[in-house]
């Protein structure tokens, strides 16, 4: 057996292992192996077949076939299932017509169809690959740490651990089939996998609002589902291939780009995109570890580098431009909303959507520079975010709240914790870090290829993005003299994988050279010719480098500043005779009142009321506009 | 080279005056006697003040306020006490809640007389209070070497 | 127009000077090491536009100390520096797509982010960028904290916020606010002498001309109007780079 092989079949053999045990000490050991063994496999593939890159094709692809068709045919049943229990009718349609569909095609279509590399392993799957490996094991580390914390604090909640770590399992094993695969219809397998998984795992604590927010997950990933599989029987009849690179290398004409249409709103479901965001919002009901795991680090990243995969096809089309719209719009709104959300989950989510909405306009535009820029805020944002979740999760731990408003004291609180906060942060949006690299070339490349609307759109964006987060920080930093907060230890299982993502978000900005040189250019060189070289020149990465090496050094250099120069500490100044204690001030006839400090959220001119529905109603004519043009190339 | 001579910024603090000597102090700022010639700022904000300039007398309510105010300013500084009542207590002295003067509570050092005092009589106490704050900051100087 | 002496033109050096030689006071030990940073990256800035180098890059080197700023006035925690601090965020919020579309402006001249060739194009960037110049003037009145945008800190007293950010700053520490955003002047003057410098060696003296004439307007304008709402503010600044650079840019990407 292949070393791919093996490394996308570990994580169904460590679910199965995981579900049977019911001890908690022993799953938790279970667990840490299977995450440390994914992620030497992880690394050992990636070294491995870095270079060179492989294709496979496997010899008994009919048992193979077979196998996944009636998994497929068990899951529809299921869906059904539920969704009829549920009264959630939709769910079954989509599941029902989906697999019907499906079926057809495999049985009467199918058997004249050879393929000829069923998993292809390139430099853009390396990738995928690292951060599904990289990220997820890490992820699953934290969680063992994590959920025994949650039941302890959520005791009202049925304790499902095992059922927990079962599907993060197999929700890794879908994600590498999805990233490997260039079988189409292996491909639609793990696609819908990896919604039955989130759907799971959203569902996870069975209370009201997180079965309804799962339902909706699972019926707009199911809609997208059944695009995909349209598109996958739309290709396999017409073009008599079920190969994604025999896709991508055909011609951009109308014939291919009303299924390539269809794989991006599949994609555009995935990725959350506007005006089907809707899920990913719902879904911070679940623990936070899966949203770290699925909402924000990989699988609503399978949808944009499917994008990334699809972007020749795209490139000066009109559908191209359909989608480049679509991202820029989304990208714009939704970092508008997060202005006005003080729940850090919700502010994470919209800026995921909106972050997503960029990668989707790169991959859109599809020139050279573009791609560059969408790969390397794939990259960046999936270690960034994760690392925003986790400490996230263990902030909710710490101070029994994930407001931001509360926040404040967790300076008192952890020192630690919130400086990897705060990391975090800047590798999301401050300059020498890799989201503005990225962000600076992608406004480099749409100039480039004449979108000054979306330049325009990146302007305003990037401000209020700087916005959110930056008062967010303020929160962090703010260094609240706040009395009533419990004092709680950080435990060594959320902190390691922690500090291990800091390091990689601040090394990842360090190499971010060495990636293009290594992953970017090459993978690019393959599609463009071999013309490609990195958008920005030495000069500029020498400055950033500076800059980063500044942010490093500066802190440290100040600690012998601090100890000579020791200063009178007087209370701050509140207009009104401050009690002493920072907190309070004496008011009129000597009252003692309460200082209260509030971030703005200006609800009246960012707030999601106002907001969500016409740009839901924005994006859908965008899309609309997208078939329209189809047809209209059809009917011509 | 000395610089707070030139750019004394003060801080006015209202104790419990009859308002008669704050509205002389505003006078000082408007075009007619025109203070910001010598680079005076009214601040009212204590950490950048240099001069603490004190009408009215200190009553209970008012104690706690300036010995705070005078503590959240940085040295060199210099408090002026402009009217009667911030020199003594004037007409109020007898009052169940009044102290008497600024002196009760923290160092003056510029007494202002005059009930009200008048603008030039204020004036002439701020540049006053720049010698003294020269004074000091050239102690503090040889304090730090 | 008011017939009085008022300050010498010297007094902010006065001023500075001053606060060199007082005692520095704070209110926790956090709050000063923002604003030693924010001058750094400043300065940082500065070289990098002096040295010709990319406008973009200077500008998020500037972003940065800025941010170091805002998060300064979070750090004491007092409640005027907040208050100070989420308006000068606003502010930055309100002014930050001008400034990106004008660096994006000016890289239509010679395909070229870096200023010296910039500086070095055949003709003036204000003859095909007269939408984003004026769009420039009006958020100038951000940069330079002038009225009626002076939201966050001035050095007026008796406002509602006392002293926005600087509120709990004294001494040393107010003194490199004030010299950071002497800093900030000059870059933001210096914008606006990208658009009149060109090939021709004049050319720079009109720039430099130009500079003063601006720095002089906005003195006008700090004078005339009274502060505004920040809903104005925010929407004003909007709109105006909606319309004159968007449209600026829309039209010159049509020929270009």
């Amino acid at each position: 057996m292949n070393a791919i092989s093996i490394l996308v079949l570990f994580p169904v053999l460590a679910s199965a292992a995981v579900l049977s045990v019911r001890k908690d000490a022993v799953r938790n050991i279970i667990v840490r192996i299977c995450a440390i063994v994914t992620g030497i496999l992880t690394l050992f593939v990636v070294c491995r077949y870095f270079k060179d890159g492989i294709s496979l094709s496997f010899a008994n692809k009919n048992i193979i076939d077979t196998v996944i068709a009636s998994v497929e045919v068990l899951i529809a049943a299921y869906i059904i299932f539920i969704g009829i229990k549920n009264k959630k009718y939709i769910v079954s349609v989509f599941a029902s017509v989906q697999t019907a569909l499906v079926l057809w095609f495999e049985f009467t279509h199918k058997h004249g169809i050879y393929i000829h590399s069923d998993i292809v392993f390139d430099r853009l799957s390396a990738v995928m690959v690292l951060i599904v490996g990289g990220i997820g094991s890490l992820i699953l580390i934290y969680t063992v740490g994590y959920m025994k914390w949650y039941h302890i604090h959520h005791e009202e909640y049925k304790e499902r651990k095992s059922f927990f770590f079962s599907v993060i399992f197999l929700f890794l094993f879908a994600m590498f089939g999805l990233i490997l695969s260039n079988n189409l219809i292996w491909m639609y397998f793990c696609w819908e996998l990896t919604s039955i998984c989130s759907y799971l795992l959203i569902g996870y604590t069975k209370t009201t609002q997180a079965v309804n927010n799962s339902f909706r997950a699972l019926a707009i990933n199911l809609g997208g589902g059944l695009a995909f599989a349209a598109a996958m029987v739309y290709i396999g009849t017409n073009f008599k291939t079920l190969e994604l690179s025999e896709l991508t290398a055909m011609r951009p004409e109308l014939a291919v780009l009303i299924p390539v249409f269809l794989l991006c709103i599949a994609a555009l479901t995935k990725s959350a995109q506007m005006p089907f965001s809707s899920w990913l919002l719902g879904a911070m009901v679940a623990p936070t570890p899966s949203s770290a795991l699925l909402h924000s680090a990989t699988m609503v990243k399978a949808g944009v580098y499917f994008l990334i995969r699809l972007a020749p096809l795209l490139a000066g089309t009109s559908i191209g431009k359909v989608i480049t719209l679509l991202g820029a719009v989304t990208f714009l709104i939704s970092s508008i909303i997060a202005i006005s959300k003080s729940d850090a989950k919700k502010i994470l989510a919209y800026s995921t959507i909106s972050n997503l909405g960029l990668i989707v306009t790169c991959s859109g535009i599809g020139s050279q520079e573009s791609l560059w820029a969408a790969i390397l805020l794939l990259i960046f944002h999936s270690i960034s975010k994760s690392l925003l979740f986790l400490t996230c999760g263990s902030v909710e731990h710490q101070i029994g709240s994930r407001n931001v408003e509360d926040m404040d004291i967790l300076l008192k609180v952890s020192r630690r914790l919130s400086g990897y906060m705060i990391v975090g942060i800047a590798g999301m949006f401050l300059a020498p870090f890799g989201m503005l690299i990225s962000k600076w070339v992608a406004m480099k490349a749409f100039i480039d290829s004449k979108n000054i609307l979306t330049v325009i759109i990146l302007g305003y964006g990037s401000a209020t993005t700087l916005f959110y987060w930056t008062k967010w920080m303020g929160k962090l930093v703010s260094n609240a003299n706040r009395k009533d907060h419990v004092k709680h230890t950080f435990h060594i299982d959320e902190e390691i994988p922690i500090f291990i993502h800091a390091v990689l978000v601040v090394l990842s900005c360090f190499t971010f050279p060495l990636i293009s040189r290594f992953v970017l250019v090459p993978y690019l060189s393959g599609l463009f010719g071999p013309t490609v070289s990195m958008p920005i020149g030495t000069s500029d990465v020498n400055i950033m480098l500076i800059m980063l090496s500044m942010l490093l050094i500066l802190p440290i250099s100040f600690i012998p500043i601090y100890k000579n120069d020791r200063r009178r500490i007087v209370p701050v100044y509140m207009a009104g005779e401050n009690t002493g204690d920072n907190e309070s001030f004496y008011g009129a006839l000597h009252a003692k009142r309460k200082v209260k400090l509030h971030n703005w959220y200006m609800e009246d001119f960012f707030g999601v009321k106002k907001l969500a529905f016409w740009s839901n109603v924005l994006c859908s004519v965008i899309i609309l506009a997208g078939v329209l043009v189809l047809i209209g190339g059809i009917t011509k | 080279m000395n610089f707070s001579k030139k750019s004394p910024w003060i801080l006015h603090y209202d104790g419990s005056s009859c308002n008669g000597c704050d509205i002389e102090v505003l006078a000082c700022l408007t075009p007619l006697y025109d203070v910001e010639r010598f680079g005076v700022i009214n601040t009212g904000n204590p950490k950048h003040a240099d001069i603490l300039l004190i009408t009215g007398s200190i009553n209970e309510q008012n104690k706690s306020v300036v010995k705070q105010l005078y503590e959240q300013m940085a040295d060199p500084k210099v408090v002026v006490a402009v009217g009667i009542c911030a020199a003594t207590g004037g007409i109020f002295s007898e009052c169940y809640n009044v102290l008497g003067g600024v002196d009760r509570i923290i160092p003056v050092d510029v007494y202002v007389p005059g009930c009200a005092a008048r603008p030039e009589a204020i004036i002439d106490g701020v540049v006053k209070a720049l010698d003294m704050l020269e004074e000091r900051q050239k102690y503090a100087r040889k304090k730090d070497k | 127009m008011q017939g009085r002496k008022g300050p010498s033109v010297l007094q902010p050096f006065y001023d500075v000077l001053k606060l060199f030689q007082k005692e520095s006071i704070e209110v926790n030990t956090m709050h000063r090491f923002f604003v030693y940073i924010s001058l750094i990256f400043v300065i940082f800035t500065t070289i990098i536009m002096l040295l010709g180098g990319d406008i973009l890059l200077a500008l998020f080197a500037l972003t940065l100390g800025s941010i170091f700023f805002v998060l300064g006035g979070y750090a004491s925690n007092s409640p005027y520096s907040t208050i100070g601090s989420e308006r000068e965020l606003l502010q930055m919020m309100a002014f930050e797509p001008m400034i990106l579309l004008t660096a994006i402006g000016l890289y239509y001249g010679d395909k070229s982010f870096f200023i010296k060739d910039i500086i070095a194009a055949k003709i003036p960037s204000i003859v095909y960028l007269p939408g984003v110049f004026l769009g420039l003037i009006y958020i100038l009145t951000f940069k330079l904290r002038k009225s009626p945008f002076d939201l966050s800190m001035s050095h007026h007293g008796h406002q509602e916020i006392v002293q926005g950010i600087t509120t709990e700053y004294s001494g040393k520490d107010l003194a490199i606010i004030q010299i950071t955003h002497w800093y900030e002047t000059i870059i933001t003057l210096t914008l606006v002498y990208l658009f009149f410098a060109f090939k021709s060696p004049v050319s720079h003296v009109i720039a430099i001309l130009a500079c003063i004439i601006a720095y002089l307007l906005e003195i006008v304008i700090d004078n005339a109007f009274a502060r505004a709402k920040w809903q104005f503010a925010l929407k004003s600044t909007w709109v105006i780079t909606g319309v004159l650079a968007s449209v600026n840019l829309i039209i010159l990407s049509f020929f270009r």
